[in-house]
């Protein structure tokens, strides 16, 4: 480690007023040396990535820095101009941000949204800066640079944009590279080779990295130091190993235990339990149906088989794209399946086909729990008029279907109070815990989780994965879970299907599949989740 | 921004609510500049309509030939329909058949106001029961953005003039040939909301729990189009005004012998020159009128509606 | 990309047909009998009888709109029943001035609206942004024959500037011609310029919001670069199609302003032809403006290939 390359000493910064509290972050104060990364750690709404912007000099005038000063080796730049900013940034101090998807100027090559750094910060001829940007473009391992360099972001894809952010991000070698959830929009085995070169290429150049995260996974593969945040002030910050294995604050402890390790747990499931769902040969193909231009077809889902027992939990693992919410929403028929059968319960009803009328008295056996929990309940009912709507439609009276609705609410730990507010009153994991109740009402046979906890804080997840567990055994309850996270997955599941490009390539018991991955996507699945294998600890 | 994790400055910097606001937005809405600046204007206007013949105005049919062409502000005589003769004073001048220009002008405001209302109300009608039929049923869909397509192709005057002259100026006519050019555009809005609100996953989650369609639409898809309709409406409404006042001003709006503004300067065209309050006095009422429904649309749209505020 | 295009083209004829079919449906609807009109109101009924079938009027609507149609596509628009002559003929003669004024608005409403815009988003909040938003409200609700007795009254009548009215021919010099023409042209390019420039700024305004605009400001550029290069440039899809569906308006502005600047023009053509119930010239306005609409907006649709490289591959 050497000299420090970004300091900051005491860095407050205000909120708008009317806001949730008067400060962003309050005191914050570390520092960053050459050569090594430090990880800022929080949780939504812990200011980490204000602090970011700070730095660079991006925060919009709605949030002032009040006090405290932010020092880029040895310059105070709390106050810079505007010019000295633009001048530092790209030279000295780079950031690389979120969405690869929406971060380049869709109408501009991306070579020439490369060059444009090297136009406004250097005096180089256009011969050599084409080498300079061809350079970067292999040196962030992008094949065939020629044709990347003329071609536009929506021709690439979201690993390959990340890649063309960090090359603008580092082609003229700044000292601090500040990464603000680079891959957490990422699928995990790209995530993991973005991963490894922003280490690279940090290491070979000396700088200091700051890494804003939110997965301590990530922060167990690529940390040098961590820092934890909170609300906007530092609760927390060490070396790795001693934060991420013997947390001193209560803060980091809780969020460390709420780390979905790859642990499996041991579960007892019963093999002659009634079968709940068969699924034979499931099949959705969408075709594009153009009136000129290719006619093409698109197999969400193909040739897909699985079964799940009473009181048993299947998970389905895959990537975005692989096919796996696809095959939930056919289950419950939000989706036509193309072809195969889908049977229920001990009758073995084929719901695959039916016509919608059949469908309606079938429906009530399964249920599905939603991704976003902020657009799963129509913001203009009350949690009441949620929760009825399901038992009322077959038939049950108001009042009857009040009461359960008010046992529900006490079965997902929720106040019955609850009942006569509206949806915007609560909080994301509040909200998907309605949505659980929601699900319960209709007393279904199957209960589909389709990736209900990705979009929830880890101490929140943490708490809705406990609670799926508990309803699970309380009320010997299927589960259908879907989820691109292999920690949550193994939290959860007896039995796991791997899916990629609409395929099951390996299915099985949990501990099985984990254990001893057969195939080799499943391999790769499991290699690329970061931090595998670190032994998070609390003291 | 990703669905997985919302971004820390979102998270911090408040607000920007969801499709449907539900406490504050009646705040909002109040607490708006436009909206109570145009809402005071209008108010204002529509107490004119109400009382106008209260306010020192004469049956605005009346006229003397011994009182053409008087200035603003001067006095003359008027004759009524018994035959009496008594003093007047023309505050807004009088035109060349010696009518009273002010009693025209704010008996014209009833006449722009109920134009305005219907014309809204009427597309508007329309529009939902279009904009519902196509969003529900993907057959009739395909042929019915085509008709839209086509009506709009044609600007909308033109239709407005060609069925006005087709059908004689009366009320009822000048009203739906006005409303007809503004359908497509309320069925396009109702179409692409109901499509859109079609993938909330609230709506996918009231199919799964057996909701039937009917009551989908009616519970979960109709109020949270509310917002962006009622904003449509009072743009058609402003449109509504001027387009009638064209139409008179051209000769092909309302039958003469109805005050309405567009008439009153249609009749004053001649002799602008030398008497240019005939245009003036309604023009500026027009102006006004037009200017608060538009403002009042304007402040609507600001707060309930933020995504359509993006659209214009 | 040639998907595009020819998807665009060929999307275009239902619209025509369904305006063909409309214009068609819109006058043969009518209460009155065109035939009577013609013959005027000494003929007998044997004259009238006459003209009606020479007109094709006794035939079946469907068969009608048939021959009607035929006669479109050869460029025959019918004979007016005012001005006996050819509507071709007549629009003919009516063109230029119309076009003059189309022409001299546009420039002038998109070289003021954008560059408005575009500051006034950048500056967002600002005086220059208020007054816009101010503006372009005014603008959409001053009636535009309003607007042109007042710079008529003021410009001309009080100050003397420029012609009260009246239309110089191009041919006859371009100082009168643009004398005559930019009084008329700045009335009607007002309610242009409030469009375009809400819709410049409502779309640069969402621009700036974007990731990649952070990005550029993360990477140093000046602010005019991200302006222009960055937010302008992804804006222009949005800007150049209202510009292209302002056109209705203008032409509807159109026949207000020739009517109260006395430019002999399509407009003024139009309303003519509605006062003296001549139906073949109404017809023939309507399409060829509906026409001309349906066309621009096909090539501000194509154009939408030099905006946006997403289409072009």
């Amino acid at each position: 480690m050497s000299a420090p390359i970004l300091e900051l000493h005491d860095l407050t910064i205000a909120l708008p007023p009317g806001g949730e509290r008067p400060h962003a972050v309050r005191n914050v104060s570390f520092a960053v040396a050459g050569g090594e990364v430090v990880c800022l750690v929080g949780e939504s709404g812990s200011g980490k990535s204000v602090i970011a912007q700070a730095v660079m000099g991006l925060l919009p005038k709605a949030l002032p820095v009040e006090g405290g000063r932010i020092v880029l080796q040895g310059e105070d730049i709390t106050h810079a101009s505007a010019a000295r900013l633009r001048e530092l940034r790209a030279t000295r101090m780079s950031m690389v941000f979120q969405e690869p998807m929406t971060a380049l100027n869709p109408v501009m090559t991306c070579g020439d949204q490369i060059d444009e750094v090297l136009r406004r910060h250097t005096a180089l001829s256009s011969a050599e800066r084409r080498a300079k940007v061809h350079g970067i473009v292999r040196e962030v391992l992008l094949p065939d640079p020629e044709r990347i360099v003329e071609s536009y972001p929506h021709q690439l894809s979201g690993g390959q944009r990340q890649r063309i952010v960090i090359a603008m991000a580092l082609v003229l070698d700044p000292v601090l590279l500040i990464a603000d959830e680079p891959t957490t929009a990422l699928d995990v085995t790209t995530q993991a080779q973005i991963l490894k070169l922003v280490l690279e290429l940090q290491q070979r150049r000396g700088a200091g990295v700051l890494f804003i995260t939110h997965d301590f996974g990530v922060v167990a593969e690529v940390a040098h130091r961590v820092a934890v945040l909170r609300t906007g002030e530092l609760v927390e910050l060490g070396a790795k190993h001693a934060v991420l294995q013997r947390p001193q604050h209560g803060y980091t402890r809780m969020l460390i235990a709420s780390v979905p390790t790859l642990q499996l747990k041991e579960r007892a499931s019963d093999p002659n339990a009634p079968l709940v769902l068969q699924v034979k040969s499931l099949d959705k193909t969408y075709r594009d149906r153009r009136f000129l231009g290719k006619r093409r077809s698109v197999h969400a889902a193909q040739d897909v088989n699985l079964e799940i027992r009473r009181g048993q939990t299947l998970g389905i693992v895959g990537e975005s794209g692989s096919g796996k919410s696809t095959v939930a929403r056919c289950i419950v028929r939000l989706i036509d399946p193309s072809g195969g059968s889908v049977l229920l319960g001990a009758g073995r009803d084929d719901i695959a086909l039916m016509s919608h009328r059949a469908l309606r008295p079938l429906r009530r056996r399964v249920q599905i729990v939603f991704q976003d929990p902020y657009r799963s309940l129509n913001p203009r009912r009350t949690v009441a008029q949620a929760l009825i709507e399901g038992p009322v439609n077959y038939g049950l009276s108001t009042e009857e279907a009040m009461q359960r609705a008010r046992r529900l609410l006490e079965l997902v730990r929720m106040d019955a109070g609850a009942m006569e507010r509206y949806p915007h009153q609560f909080s994301g994991g509040q909200r998907q815990r309605i949505c659980i109740a929601r699900a319960l009402m209709m007393e279904p046979e199957l209960l589909i989780a389709d990736e209900a906890v990705s979009a929830l804080d880890v101490s929140v997840q943490a708490q809705v994965l406990a609670l799926f567990e508990e309803i699970r055994a309380r009320l010997d309850l299927a589960m259908l879970f879907i989820t691109h996270d292999l920690r949550v997955a193994s939290q959860v599941c007896d039995q796991l299907a791997v899916m990629s490009g609409g395929r099951i390539v390996e299915y099985g018991p949990a501990h099985q599949v984990f254990g001893a991955p057969q195939h080799a996507y499943t391999r790769a699945l499991f290699a690329a989740a970061p931090g595998r294998g670190y032994a998070f600890g609390t003291a | 921004m990703s669905a997985l994790v919302p971004t820390d400055l979102a998270a911090l910097t408040v607000e920007s609510a969801p499709v449907a606001m539900q406490q504050g937005a009646w705040e909002r809405v109040r607490r708006n500049l436009s909206v109570r600046i145009g809402g005071f204007m209008l108010a204002l206007l529509v107490m004119i309509a109400l009382v106008a013949p209260w306010l020192g105005t004469v049956d605005p049919t009346l006229f003397d030939p011994a009182s053409r062409d008087l200035l603003p502000g001067r006095t003359g005589e008027i004759t009524t329909l018994e035959g009496e003769t008594r003093e007047h004073r023309f505050l807004m001048g009088s035109d060349s058949f010696g009518r009273d220009i002010y009693s025209r002008v704010l008996y014209g405001t009833q006449v722009s106001l109920i134009v305005g209302v219907c014309t809204a109300i009427v597309a508007m009608a329309a529009g939902i029961a279009l904009g519902l039929f196509a969003g529900t049923f993907r057959a009739a869909d395909g042929v019915l953005m085509r008709v839209m397509d086509g009506v709009m192709a044609i600007p909308a005057i033109l239709i407005a003039i060609a069925l006005v002259a087709m059908w004689r100026g009366s009320l009822l006519t000048v009203v739906v040939a006005i409303a007809i050019p503004e359908i497509p555009r309320v069925t396009r809005l109702v179409r692409s909301l109901v499509l859109s609100i079609r993938e909330e996953p609230y709506v996918e989650a009231a199919v799964s729990l057996g909701t039937p369609r009917w009551r989908i639409m009616l519970r979960h898809i109709l109020p949270n189009t509310v917002a962006p309709l009622v904003v449509q409406a009072t743009f058609i409404c402003a449109a509504g005004i001027l387009t009638e006042s064209i139409l008179s001003f051209l000769g092909v709006g309302l039958p003469p012998d109805i005050p309405t503004w567009g008439n009153v300067m249609a009749e004053g065209r001649a002799q602008f020159n030398e008497y240019p309050h005939n245009i003036f006095f309604p023009g500026l009422f027009l102006a006004l009128t037009v200017l608060a429904v538009n403002m009042l649309g304007d402040g609507l749209r600001d707060t309930l509606d933020p995504k359509l505020a993006k659209r214009i | 990309m040639y998907g595009f295009l020819a998807r665009r083209l060929l999307a275009t004829l239902p619209v025509l047909l369904v305006v063909a079919l409309l214009v068609f449906l819109m006058l043969r609807l009518t209460p009155g009998d065109p035939a009577a009109v013609i013959a005027g109101d000494a003929a007998t009924t044997e004259q009238i009888a006459q003209i009606r079938s020479s007109l094709g009027l006794d035939r079946s609507i469907p068969e009608q709109f048939a021959i009607w149609f035929g006669r479109l596509l050869s460029g025959d628009l019918g004979q007016s029943f005012y001005y006996k002559t050819a509507v071709t003929t007549l629009i003919g003669q009516r063109l230029e001035p119309t076009l003059s004024l189309a022409l001299v608005t546009i420039t002038i409403a998109v070289l003021v609206a954008v560059p408005l815009g575009v500051l006034a988003a950048w500056k967002s909040g600002g005086w220059l942004d208020r007054g816009l938003m101010a503006f372009s409200v005014l603008g959409f609700s001053v009636p535009v024959f309003v607007l042109a007795y007042l710079l008529i009254w003021l410009v001309s009548l009080q100050l003397g500037w420029l012609p009260v009215q009246g239309y110089r021919r191009l041919a006859d010099g371009i100082g009168p011609w643009l004398e005559h023409l930019l009084l008329p042209a700045i009335t009607l390019s007002l309610i242009f310029i409030a469009l375009i420039a809400r819709v410049t700024r409502a779309s640069v305004l969402e621009t700036l919001g974007e990731d990649y605009i952070r990005t550029a400001r993360a990477k140093g550029l000046p602010e005019g670069t991200v302006l222009v290069r960055h937010a302008l440039a992804n804006a222009a899809v949005p800007i150049v199609t209202v510009i292209g569906i302002g056109i209705a308006l203008l032409i509807g502005g159109v026949v207000v302003t020739e009517s109260v600047y006395a430019i002999p023009g399509l407009g003024r053509l139009t309303v003519d032809a509605v006062l003296a119930r001549d139906f073949p010239t109404i017809q023939g306005v309507i399409l060829l403006f509906s026409f001309v609409y349906v066309m621009v907006n096909l090539l501000v649709d194509l154009s939408y290939v030099f905006f946006d490289p997403r289409i072009r591959y």
